[in-house]
């Protein structure tokens, strides 16, 4: 029984672990990659959703009556072209934060933006 | 034949546009006037389906005739009909007028770029309003929140930058808490469709994944429209962003996303359960007051106008919250007008700043000092949309206002009255310091003369401006739908 819900307790773990990564890291690369976990946690619960124990591939074949669900797969599909387009647009705005201020640690962005406020 | 197809051809149209917006980078001018004739190819198409659906029918399209609940379902009525109205009417009036502004904000090479990022951002929050399917809504909320990233990013300051990685990052969270729902709820249910979910919802009554699926869901969709204290990222944002796309995305971007709050907790959860059961208005009336009177008196201390104006956002979203929170149908009604008076009236105030950015660029209130005599038309506007914002009587402001007054009433809860008055006279206060900077001061002797707005930009600044006053003097017609929906939403359930 325990050992069936092996799967969720790996989300937990990676959602946890991605989530904390997102608040507690101050480097905006290292950032996105907790952003990452984090949805990479979600993806293998939609996958654990969609496997039914005994169930077969979901192709039509003489001899088999149990399929797994392919639905959360397919869902899943599209939500990992969403994080992909996420990270590179995260990624792209690194870079360019980069450009503009030399540097992708969120104090020192901090520290020249406070700056730029007070001078106005 | 195409009368049948509208509902697809409200998303369709727009998604298909901004790729050939892409191709015509090297002409940005025409780029501009694809975007605003498909805005208003939008704005037909959903007169078109408020014509339809007015007497309090809906329209159910199943896209590539695959019948719901298998299928995508596209259904129509009069809650989302009233949020596709003035998110295509908004756009509309907005890309418009947008040209001269983006012009001298933008370097040409990205023009085309923007109103590309600007029609996927029609075309997602479209999508969002009008799907009626779970999972349907979060692809369409990713691409609307992806391309207002990119919107956000164009920005001239470099801030612009950070503020748009800060709403990345905390927009993706609640795009994934949205997502991590729906997982839950499709696990319970075997559906996405949110007819169908609603349906076999109701016998799950008490089960201890509904309720964790209904956390992730009011927390994920709580980031997107700014719930207090999760509205952090909405200021810079706003302050940094082009005029226009400030302009369009603070009119409609968290309008969508309390609609997408009442559909989940009306339809795909149903009043009883969110109510009488999960007890949200305990969450809503407490988080919508602080919103309303910390982030009012916050917006006292800007002296940006624009960050002035996005902090009033998050106080009108308390408003909004407020009115949910009344569970009632006068409450929904007043949040529901809200929904669409608030966008009118950032709309205009928001197109005003526009214009005085185009000739001062920095929207600061010491630099905007004497200059009512030299854009006498633009601060005459942005006069109209702060009297709104305040609620004064005759404008739309002062219906929505009305009704959540009443709803408050109807409960016997007198502090809320006493809340929305007190925030209303804090408005009056934070409008009127632009207001005496620009009429009442003299124009500084160093400061160069400024000539009037562009005629484009002023006269859709105005349009939404008389919108205001016409809705203020007529609002029949927007209550009897808002009122249409809200007891439609509320069905039999009685608190």
């Amino acid at each position: 029984m325990g050992f069936s819900l092996f799967n969720y307790w790996v989300v937990i773990l990676l959602m946890m672990a991605g989530f904390y990564t997102v608040i507690a890291s101050g480097n905006l690369v290292k950032k996105i990659v907790g952003l990452n976990i984090f949805q990479t946690s979600v993806f293998i619960m939609y996958i654990s959703i969609g496997k039914v124990f005994g169930g077969s591939v979901p192709i039509l074949a003489a001899n088999t009556d149990l399929y797994s669900n392919p639905l959360p797969h397919v869902l899943i599909l599209t939500a990992i072209v969403v994080g992909v387009a996420t990270t590179s647009l995260a990624l792209s705005l690194a870079i360019r934060i980069r450009e503009a201020y030399g540097t992708v640690e969120e104090n020192d962005i901090l520290e020249i933006s406070r700056r730029e406020d007070d001078e106005e | 034949m195409t009368i049948g197809h509208l509902p697809a051809l409200q998303v369709v149209i727009p998604l298909l546009a901004a790729p050939v917006c892409f191709l015509l980078g090297r002409w940005p001018r025409l780029a501009w006037l694809l975007a605003s004739a498909v805005a208003w190819t939008t704005l037909v198409i959903a007169i078109g389906l408020w014509l339809q659906v007015r007497e309090g029918g809906t329209i159910s399209y199943a896209f590539g005739g695959w019948a719901p609940p298998w299928g995508i379902e596209y259904a129509v009525d009069r809650l989302n009909v009233l949020v596709l109205l003035i998110v295509s009417g908004i756009a509309a009036v907005i890309f418009s007028g947008s040209w001269e502004s983006v012009r001298q904000e933008i370097p040409e090479s990205r023009q085309a770029l923007l109103f590309t990022n600007l029609l996927l951002c029609l075309a997602g929050l479209l999508g969002i309003t009008i799907t009626g399917d779970a999972f349907n809504l979060f692809v369409l909320l990713e691409i609307s929140s992806l391309s207002t990233y990119a919107l956000i990013s164009l920005g001239r300051d470099r801030r612009a930058l950070t503020a748009s990685f800060q709403y990345l990052i905390m927009g993706t969270i609640g795009a994934t808490f949205i997502l991590i729902g729906v997982g839950i709820l499709y696990m319970l249910t075997g559906t996405l469709n949110m007819a169908d979910l609603a349906h076999r919802l109701g016998g799950l009554q008490g089960s201890r994944a509904m309720h964790t699926a209904y956390g992730f869901l009011v927390i994920g969709i709580g980031l997107k429209l700014a719930m207090f204290p999760l509205h952090l990222w909405l200021p810079n944002a706003y302050a940094y962003a082009p005029s226009v796309v400030s302009a369009f995305i603070a009119a409609t971007a968290t309008k969508v996303a309390v609609y997408v709050m009442v559909r989940y907790l009306y339809t795909v959860f149903g009043p009883e359960f969110a109510f009488s059961a999960m007890y949200v208005q305990w969450l809503f009336i407490p988080v919508g007051i602080i919103a309303v009177l910390f982030t009012s008196i916050v917006a006292l201390f800007q002296h940006d106008i624009k960050r002035m104006l996005a902090y009033s956002s998050v106080a009108q979203i308390g408003y909004m919250l407020v009115g949910i929170g009344l569970v009632n149908v006068t409450g929904l009604t007043g949040a529901l007008l809200h929904v669409f008076n608030h966008a009118l009236m950032k709309g205009a105030l928001f197109l005003a700043l526009a214009a005085i950015c185009f000739r001062i660029g920095n929207p600061r209130i010491e630099n905007i000092r004497g200059i009512a005599r030299q854009m006498p038309w633009t601060m005459a506007a942005f006069v109209g949309g702060g009297l709104s914002l305040i609620g004064v009587p005759l404008t739309a402001g002062f219906i929505s206002k009305w009704y959540l007054i009443l709803a408050a009433v109807e409960r016997g809860w007198w502090p809320v009255v006493a809340v929305v008055v007190i925030a209303s006279l804090i408005a009056v206060i934070y409008v009127w310091r632009v207001v005496e900077a620009a009429y009442l001061h003299p124009r500084p002797e160093d400061a160069e003369t400024v000539a009037e707005a562009p005629p484009a930009l002023l006269a859709v600044t105005w349009a939404l401006v008389l919108a205001n006053v016409w809705f203020g003097v007529n609002p029949g017609l927007v209550t009897s739908l808002a009122s249409g929906a809200a007891e439609a939403l509320f069905g039999g359930y009685l608190p």
